[in-house]
């Protein structure tokens, strides 16, 4: 059953990559690139409903295509069905997997087969099945799942929909392998693999240069990320011999209080292993520092926002911390660091999201925020509650994001808020399920998030590292600003006045193919709260995680969390009231005044609307760095050094001689004879005086 | 005064410093080259004849004569290229033959 789970989705992307290549070959029959773009062209005729017949395969001209700009690929519905059926099947089998692993205990390791033995290192390949793993099995394969379905309706008029939904299944399997596995290396191999997924689909409209942009930002970004991955990987191997994770945890216990030398410091040894993996967890999960690609990546379609940019892909991060809890309940500095660092990011980023104008931007910052809370509860030591965030957060902000996918798609890829209002009228059932996303995304009692986020604001409170109270007072604040952007999203795009009358009067509402997901979806950030809350963040958290998680002897956060004041458990409650009444204020009885205060504070405004000046930062700092080193490199090193002393050198001066020897050769005859003459009288001399002494 | 072997080496002398001079100094035709070899060969000439009679030896004059024989072939073939040349160019200035280059 899990070797089903895992691999179903892999055997699809490999048939809808098939389809792509088949698709291709269709397209541009027995061709080069060059000759079959110069096809394309003329292809795109008027009379592009003849082509129905290419290559032996018959392709549906629907009423899409016509209005559209290219024909859809050869086999676009077969590669949809296939993808989203299997994919369908995995996401059954999870649940049923959920409830074996979870309930009955039923942990496994799957061996699958050796992957390398190189000396000491010895890499199986095999799927570790316990409860962390069944959890995330069941978020990776649900939201991709209707991701899949939603897709479908979200990509008809893109006429490359089977290499989409390759891409959407690769990344898919890469994700489940991610979580699965049972070693370092296996880890890693997922890790990459969604980066090069999320790379792949954030550029998959390719001919769009800022989305180009934005996929190599997110490849490099990570990059930083995973090169203190790597690193912690071969920490971790050179201080226990072995990178399997029972090895490890074994014998993790043994290191406790060991230095090693780092640049010449002795530092702890697992704390630095510790923040090492954490880094790459801050890359993958866009944690502050590392987030700048988070929201640029917002330029691919909008379900892989959903699926890769929100709910899966980047709680990787999280998901990696709580695996290796057995080392970070080691390390308290590293947790503390950790504590910091998602505090930092949840209150941060909810401030930039406070008045950014692209909807799925708003949306972005608000995962990013939302990650700095499970990063939270990660550092004080409560893990499942952390897992219960990932968990629920990861319906409802597939939801808010899939939703807003409804809005861009009913506003013709309108993204920016302003442009929008008024839309309730137009498109109830897509304003409907966003309230639903808003009020889990803002802890509204009894749905998903309140459950989840007032947890991890208890478990702040009660957290004994030095940065708990910090934390605390961070998460408590983005709770109130993550209620305003939510409900300033809402208001500005579904209430009020429309600012364009003929786009309002074009909305229309999703097809139903994607409205399902959206209500399945809708249904999980209600329900995902209260039917979990015993397992994830109350009494049933030993029975449901085991070993899964480890819990330090002096770790009593769970326990201290239940006994929390009064106080602090409805805190949260208070801010998202407070956040939802001044926004409400704001932008429905008197929308003067956030403009009257951006204009008061207008460096705060700007401050906030170019996030921070990060990007400007970082520009400054590293990428003009980097290019002015690559332009002296360029310039002086290849052109000037190697160039012109390298082989072109060597030639060019070659070639100098030559032509100054040339110009000895006159042609003249009296020349010539000149020469020779002289040259037969010094050898007459020569011999005369030299050799004709004795 | 007698005119000794001295004397004839120097006229053999200025005759073939003449023909050198002849080819280098003068840039206009192509035919006082041809005569300033013709001089050196003289030169030679001279020098073999002088050598002979005063060393009492008859090969440097059968020398010279094979000298005479090869100048005057010289001189026909030369003349003749000469033609060739002027047919092909039209002119035959020293200046204008500059083509044996690289």
């Amino acid at each position: 059953m899990y070797q089903a789970i895992v691999f179903l989705p892999l055997l699809g992307a490999i048939l809808a990559g098939l389809i792509t290549l088949a698709g291709a070959r269709a397209r541009f029959p027995g061709k080069g690139p060059s000759s079959g773009a110069e096809e394309a062209a003329t292809n795109h005729g008027p009379h592009h409903g003849g082509l129905a017949v290419r290559g032996g395969a018959v392709v549906q001209p629907s009423h899409r295509e016509e209005e559209g700009y290219e024909p859809a690929a050869v086999g676009s519905r077969t590669a949809e069905l296939i993808t989203t059926t299997l994919l369908m099947i995995s996401m059954i089998l999870s649940w049923i997997a959920f409830v074996d692993v979870g309930f009955a205990h039923h942990d496994m390791r799957v061996p699958v087969f050796t992957w390398m033995t190189a000396g000491e290192l010895k890499v199986e390949w095999s799927l570790r099945i316990d409860t962390l793993t069944a959890v995330m099995l069941v978020v990776v394969n649900t939201i991709s799942g209707f991701v899949h379905l939603y897709s479908i309706g979200y990509m008809q008029e893109d006429p490359y929909r089977p290499r989409f939904f390759a891409y959407l299944s690769m990344f898919t399997f890469a994700m489940l392998m991610l979580v699965t596995a049972d070693n370092l290396g296996q880890l890693f191999f997922g890790w990459e693999g969604v980066g090069l997924a999320s790379y792949l689909l954030i550029g998959f409209w390719y001919h769009k240069p800022e989305a180009n942009a934005a996929a190599i930002k997110a490849f490099i970004v990570n990059r930083v990320g995973d090169f203190g991955f790597a690193l912690g990987i071969f920490a971790v191997f050179m201080l226990t011999g072995a990178i399997d994770l029972d090895t490890v945890f074994a014998q993790a216990p043994s290191l406790t209080g060991k230095t090693i030398n780092f640049f010449s410091w002795q530092v702890d040894a697992l704390t630095i292993t510790c923040l090492f993996l954490f880094m790459g967890a801050m890359g993958k999960s866009a944690q502050f520092l590392l987030h700048t690609w988070l929201p640029d990546a917002m330029e691919g379609p909008t379900p892989v926002s959903a699926l890769i940019h929100a709910a899966t892909m980047v709680t990787a991060g999280v998901f990696m911390v709580a695996r290796l809890s057995p080392l970070f309940e080691l390390a308290p500095h590293a947790q503390t660091f950790v504590t910091l660092i998602g505090a930092t990011t949840a209150f941060f980023a909810a401030t930039i999201g406070l008045v950014q104008n692209d909807i799925k931007r708003i949306v972005a910052y608000s995962t990013c925020s939302q990650l700095g809370y499970m990063f939270v509860a990660m550092g004080v030591g409560a893990y499942s509650v952390g897992m219960f965030h990932l968990f629920t957060h990861a319906f409802f902000k597939a939801l808010l994001f899939l939703g807003s996918g409804s809005v861009i798609r009913a506003m013709h890829h309108e993204q920016d808020i302003r442009h929008m209002g008024g839309l309730k009228d137009r498109i109830p059932y897509t304003y409907v399920v966003m309230l639903i996303g808003t009020l889990a995304l803002t802890g509204f009692p009894l749905t998903a998030g309140y459950f989840s986020k007032d947890a991890i604001i208890e478990a702040a409170f009660v957290g004994k590292n030095p940065m708990s109270l910090y934390a605390f007072i961070c998460t408590v604040a983005a709770a109130m600003l993550t209620s305003f952007y939510s409900w300033r999203l809402i208001f500005k795009t579904f209430h009020g006045e429309p600012h364009d009358r003929r786009h309002w009067r074009d909305a229309h509402e999703s097809p139903m193919v994607m409205l399902i997901p959206l209500g399945f979806l809708a249904a999980g950030s209600v329900l995902a709260g209260l039917p979990f809350k015993e397992i994830f963040a109350g009494h049933g958290v030993e029975s449901f995680f085991r070993e899964s998680l480890a819990f330090a002897k002096s770790n009593h956060v769970l326990e201290d969390m239940h006994r929390v004041p009064l106080y602090v458990g409805i805190l949260p409650t208070v801010m998202m009231l407070i956040g939802f009444l001044i926004a409400w204020h704001f932008y429905l009885r008197r929308p003067d005044i956030p403009v009257e205060l951006a204009r008061r504070h207008d460096w705060l405004y700007r401050f906030l609307l170019n996030k921070w000046y990060f990007d400007e930062f970082y520009d400054l700092v590293f990428v003009e760095p980097t290019k002015r080193l690559g332009r002296l490199l360029w310039k002086s090193g290849d052109g000037w050094l190697i160039d012109g002393f390298g082989p072109d050198g060597v030639s060019a001066r070659v070639l100098d001689v030559t032509r100054n020897v040339v110009r000895l050769q006159t042609g003249y005859l009296y020349h010539y004879a000149f020469a020779m003459l002289i040259g037969a009288a010094a050898f007459i001399t020569w011999f005369m005086f030299a050799t004709g002494t004795h | 005064m007698t005119i000794g072997l001295g004397h004839y080496l120097t006229v053999g002398a200025i005759l073939f410093t003449l023909g050198i001079f002849g080819i280098f100094l003068n840039r206009k035709n192509v035919i006082i080259i041809l005569m300033s070899i013709e001089l050196i060969l003289l030169a030679v000439n001279i020098n073999l004849v002088a050598f002979s009679t005063h060393l009492g030896d008859i090969v440097g004059q059968i020398y010279a004569l094979l000298v005479l024989t090869v100048a005057a072939a010289e001189a026909a073939i030369g003349l003749a290229i000469l033609v060739v040349f002027y047919r092909n160019r039209g002119s035959i200035a020293v200046e204008d033959i500059n083509l044996l280059k690289g």
